[in-house]
């Protein structure tokens, strides 16, 4: 019996998970993929939003500006790659500049500080490569961007230090009410055997199935839809060509896509927004794709969108009422939602930790640790070294002297920190996630054998296990003449 | 800090055959600096024969190729370093370089050859739509697992792009078990070499769709199907000509580029067109002493010449350190115009380039019963009559320096396709 | 009288060559750029034939495969034949090219050899 069972390992599930790890409970986190950070969190804008667009008084409102704030100490804290780069909403020449001045309002209403109205001239210095018809722009400093990966491993790997369970490949199929809690029948995705675990109190952060769970158990439905945005990632050779994120003033034309700097140095083009009915549509479509690039150039010109090296889509969890669903289900005792976290959910994702864990002390009376440890190294960058200390390190572990990845110049010694560390990495995605090897330009064609001999020898793992991304997705099939 | 004359950035056939020039040109202090294990580059895993038919007039398989010249520079002595990732070149020829046993470490050198080879388009870069599940790879992806290690990436299989190496990965894949159902290309001719379409397709009777592309990827965690559909003249997809097909694998071989990085942190200077070094008859980039050769330059479709081209960078590199630069030279540019789309070298020195100078470049369609012709400024020089240019296949133009001398006021050199 | 056109493969030119047929007599080739050209036409459409390269798996070499060829070209309908008899052979490093890995393979009177250096471990 666990105190407390997360349903998901996003960003939503680890900060709520690491949260309550600071009081003496037994916690778990059961998530359906092979890997935490696998679903809307690994596919998004990457944004750490200032806070002024949600509607006042609502909750995406507070926990933006909340988490917001949060961001300096936790990146310290847990290693994250964060910046506060700043914002850009423009607003162009055949728009209402009125609308900036609504934006405003509601950003000084929900306390982003700092808000001001800048004019072409500022914006041009700033940008010089905004559009020719933007005007004016709402420029908030703190904004920022974030390595939304880094940002859930660290919440879960904290988490997992200070003895929370995580259980990956297992996929929740029913929950029941017991006599002191609930029970949730799962499956794993790969061997195929049934496990009950049973918790005093759950936590449903399951993204855009949240409502599945909530449905189980409570007659008060939710409704979520899964938002598709399609994004395209670009070379880091096009990663200067704006500095600030640039959003556009929502218009008829919709609300626009965002460019932005990515905090490793690409640049991000994106999102659309189409509604889909399959939760598990994660493919990218002509049509979107073709709509960022006439989008994009509302806002920044000559965007060099020759220099895409990868495209993507990620789903939304929007909830029918528009705002975060957050708190104990009114008529399902223990059965705490967080649920319909769309934009701005990563942004929000400390605040939203901080908040659960204040409800689920309240229903369950728990202890703070006293050897509770709030800091957590991320995976040493030896590009950040000095010659001299390179090659310290080298002499030491002489895998750091051996490159994998050539576009992100990634060592081995990375990589096999990426699976030994808590939560390791057991797929080719989890390596480039942590260690950005395979995400560079020539997109894993070069590492990934490579990769594949280190999994092979780290994780002790048969070469047909490995896969790109969890059950299912093997790299190789069989040896020659032998398929 | 360490001091060579020269430093070779890569083991392959363009770095192997350039040390063992630069060698017999009588410069004793070279160091190779190769990132794999081995010796011999990307041959080692091109193991279909074809390989030496100029330079040995035999036809070999691509480690044997890569075994001769291994031999060579075995026989010379010359040093090499494997396991060792070059990190940086600046301008000044300071290489920076890093490997297990040395950790990271600094040469200085006094001439540098570029001799990185190039990478494969990736899907992404392609921008295809689609899932991102497994069973997507590069062709030679595939073919470093098919015949380096041995394992089979799938057992269904749609190729785009009809690159020589997506039609030599055609057959392996055939071979080895496998069922290649189709390859797609997307221009309304092959990017390969005729013979690999005969060999590598028609012998095993797999069709290939000129003007087609992939427009769709399925399956969430390994591919299950692919979509691919005719496109206009204008390489956008026809609607409703879309055919699916069900797979579990999508090979790509739809273009290499230069692997161009460290060209750029040394300061050289680019042809947009090639995506490697702009260069002048001796195949010096504009940064003095950084010379460059192979598909690092521009991509080859022979590896015999990838071979001739680096031994006269080898040369070339070798004049350099022995006598210095000749900064004053006259020069003179080659102009590629109507279908030639670019030229290798970009200009000559009249006065210093060889005797007779091979100028390599690529037409921009196909080209039947057509003439490449030469002209020194307005006037027609020579005209070579061939019967099918096709952009798969590089075509070349030799200068004589004799000619060259009876031109003393010439201004541009221009190469074009003209109607026979 | 009938024609068949074929792309020489003798060399990577790959020139469009139309062999004349009376029968299955050979009459005239047209379209070569050398002798290798007509030989090759003659054969093409008479006895064609390949050269066929493959790989093999090593034991206790640095490698794990070693790449091998058929020691000259093999009828072209023998192909799978021969590399289905190279299923399960294992060759012991150390290995040098040229060494033969299978004698008369498939029954053609051809050898495997192998085409690349594979030093022991």
């Amino acid at each position: 019996m666990y105190d407390v069972a997360i349903i998901g390992a996003g960003v939503v599930g680890s900060a709520i998970a690491r949260e309550l790890s600071k009081y003496q409970a037994s916690i778990c986190v059961i998530e359906r993929e092979e890997d935490v950070c696998s679903g809307t969190s690994k596919a998004n804008s990457a944004i750490i939003h200032a806070g002024f667009d949600a509607a006042c008084g609502s909750l995406k409102a507070r926990l933006n500006v909340r988490g917001n704030a949060m961001m300096d100490q936790l990146a310290k804290d847990l290693d994250i790659p964060f910046q506060r780069n700043g914002s850009l909403v423009v607003c162009t020449k055949e728009q209402d500049p009125a609308g900036l001045e609504t934006l405003l309002e509601k950003g000084k209403k929900n306390g982003v500080p700092d808000l001001r109205i800048i004019e072409r001239g500022e914006l041009l210095s700033m940008e010089p490569n905004i559009s020719d018809d933007a005007v004016c722009a709402l420029y908030a400093p703190t904004g920022g961007i974030v390595c939304p990966f880094h940002m859930t491993m660290a919440f879960a790997e904290n988490a997992y230090t200070n003895g929370v369970s995580f259980f990956l490949n297992t996929c929740v199929e029913s929950i029941a009410k017991t006599a002191d809690g609930y029970a949730l029948r799962t499956v794993h995705t790969d061997t195929k055997e049934a496990e009950t675990f049973e918790a005093k109190i759950v936590v449903n952060a399951a993204g855009v199935y949240a409502d599945t769970f909530n449905n189980m158990v409570s007659s008060h439905k939710l409704h979520i839809t899964a938002r598709k945005g399609e994004y395209c990632l670009l070379d880091k050779d096009a990663g200067t060509h704006v500095s600030h994120t640039i959003f556009q003033l929502p218009s008829k034309m919709g609300k626009g896509v965002l460019v932005t700097p990515t905090v490793h140095g690409n640049l991000l083009v994106g999102p659309t927004a189409v509604d889909v009915e399959d939760k598990e549509s994660l493919n990218t479509t002509q049509d979107g794709l073709d709509s960022l690039t006439a989008t994009a150039s509302r806002s920044v010109k000559n965007v060099p969108m020759r220099q895409v090296i990868t495209s993507f889509a990620g789903l939304r969890a929007h909830e029918d009422s528009d705002d975060f669903v957050i708190g104990e289900a009114a008529d399902a005792r223990g059965f705490i939602n967080a649920a319909g976290i769309e934009s701005p959910g990563l942004s929000s994702a400390p605040a939203i930790g901080e908040m659960v864990a204040e409800i689920v002390t309240q229903l369950l009376p728990l202890t703070e640790k006293s050897d509770f440890v709030s800091t957590r190294k991320g995976i040493l960058r030896p590009e950040t070294l000095s010659m001299e200390e390179r090659n310290r390190l080298i002499r030491e572990q002489p895998a750091y002297g051996n490159i994998i990845c050539r576009c992100e110049m990634i060592t081995e010694g990375e990589i096999i920190d990426a699976i030994r560390r808590p939560l390791g990495a057991r797929s080719l995605d989890g390596v480039k996630r942590r260690t950005r090897a395979g995400m560079g330009r020539c997109q894993a064609g070069f590492c990934s054998p490579r990769t594949m001999e280190i999994l092979e020898r780290e994780a002790s793992m048969s070469i047909y296990d490995i896969t790109k991304n969890g059950v299912g997705g093997a790299i190789v099939i069989g040896t020659n003449k032998e398929i | 800090m360490k001091n060579y004359d020269l430093v070779i950035v890569g083991g392959g056939p363009a770095g192997l055959a350039a040390a063992v020039s630069a060698r017999d040109a009588g410069i004793e202090s070279i160091l190779i600096i190769e990132r794999d294990k081995e010796l011999g580059g990307i041959l080692n895993q091109c193991i279909h024969n074809g390989f030496g038919l100029h330079t040995f007039q035999e036809e070999l398989t691509g480690p044997e190729y890569a075994s001769r010249f291994i031999a060579q520079v075995a026989e010379r002595g010359i040093a090499y370093k494997l396991n060792t990732m070059v990190m940086d070149i600046s301008s000044d020829k300071r290489v920076t370089a890093m490997n297990r046993e040395d950790g990271m470490f600094e040469i200085q050198a006094k001439a540098v050859i570029l001799a990185m080879g190039c990478r494969e388009r990736s899907r992404g870069a392609l921008n295809i739509p689609g899932f991102r599940p497994a069973g997507i790879f590069s062709a030679g992806t595939a073919q470093r697992l098919v015949n380096m290690e041995g394992y089979m990436p799938g057992r269904e299989v749609v190729i785009l792009g009809s690159g020589d190496i997506g039609l030599i990965m055609a057959r392996r894949m055939t071979l080895e078990g496998a069922k290649v159902k189709v390859v797609a290309e997307l221009m309304p001719y092959s990017g390969g070499l005729k013979r690999n379409i005969v060999q590598c397709l028609d012998d095993f009777g797999i069709p290939l769709k000129l003007s087609h592309t992939v427009v769709d990827i399925e399956g969430k965690k390994r591919v299950e199907a692919v979509t691919i559909a005719e496109v206009g003249p204008d390489r956008k997809p026809i609607p409703g000509t879309e055919e699916r097909y069900t797979c579990d694998t999508l090979l790509l071989s739809c273009g290499l580029i230069p692997e161009n990085e460290l060209s750029k942190s040394a300061g050289v200077t680019l042809n947009p067109v090639t995506s490697g070094p702009v260069v002048g008859d001796n195949l010096e980039t504009n940064v003095e002493g950084i010379f460059a050769c192979g598909n690092v330059l521009h991509v080859h479709d022979l590896v015999d010449y990838v071979s001739q081209e680096a031994a006269a960078a080898g040369r070339n590199a070798a004049q350099y350190i022995k006598n210095g630069a000749k900064t004053d030279a006259r020069t003179v540019e080659i102009l590629p115009v109507d279908g030639v789309r670019y030229t290798v070298p970009k200009f000559i020195r009249p006065q210093e380039m060889d005797d007779k100078l091979t100028v390599r470049f690529r037409v921009g369609g196909v080209y039947r019963n057509c003439s490449i012709a030469t002209y020194f400024d307005d006037e027609l020089i020579a005209r070579r009559k061939r019967p099918v240019m096709a952009p798969g296949e590089m075509e070349q133009v030799v200068l004589d320096k004799k000619k060259l001398g009876d031109y003393p006021n010439l201004n541009k050199i221009t190469i074009r396709i003209e109607e026979a | 009288m009938s024609t068949r056109e074929l792309t020489c493969i003798g060399c990577p030119l790959g020139c469009p060559i139309t062999v004349t047929m009376e029968g299955k007599e050979v009459t005239n080739v047209t379209g070569n750029t050398c002798p290798k050209g007509d030989a090759y036409a003659r054969k093409e459409v008479t006895n064609p034939t390949r050269i066929v390269t493959s790989t093999v798996r090593v034991e206790g070499g640095v490698c794990p495969m070693v790449n091998v060829k058929t020691a000259s070209d093999i009828p072209k309908d023998q192909i799978f034949a021969c590399v289905e008899a190279l299923k399960g052979l294992v060759a012991k490093a150390p290995i040098a090219i040229g060494d033969v890995l299978l004698s008369n393979v498939a029954g053609t009177g051809v050898d495997i050899v192998a085409a690349r250096n594979i030093p022991a471990k």
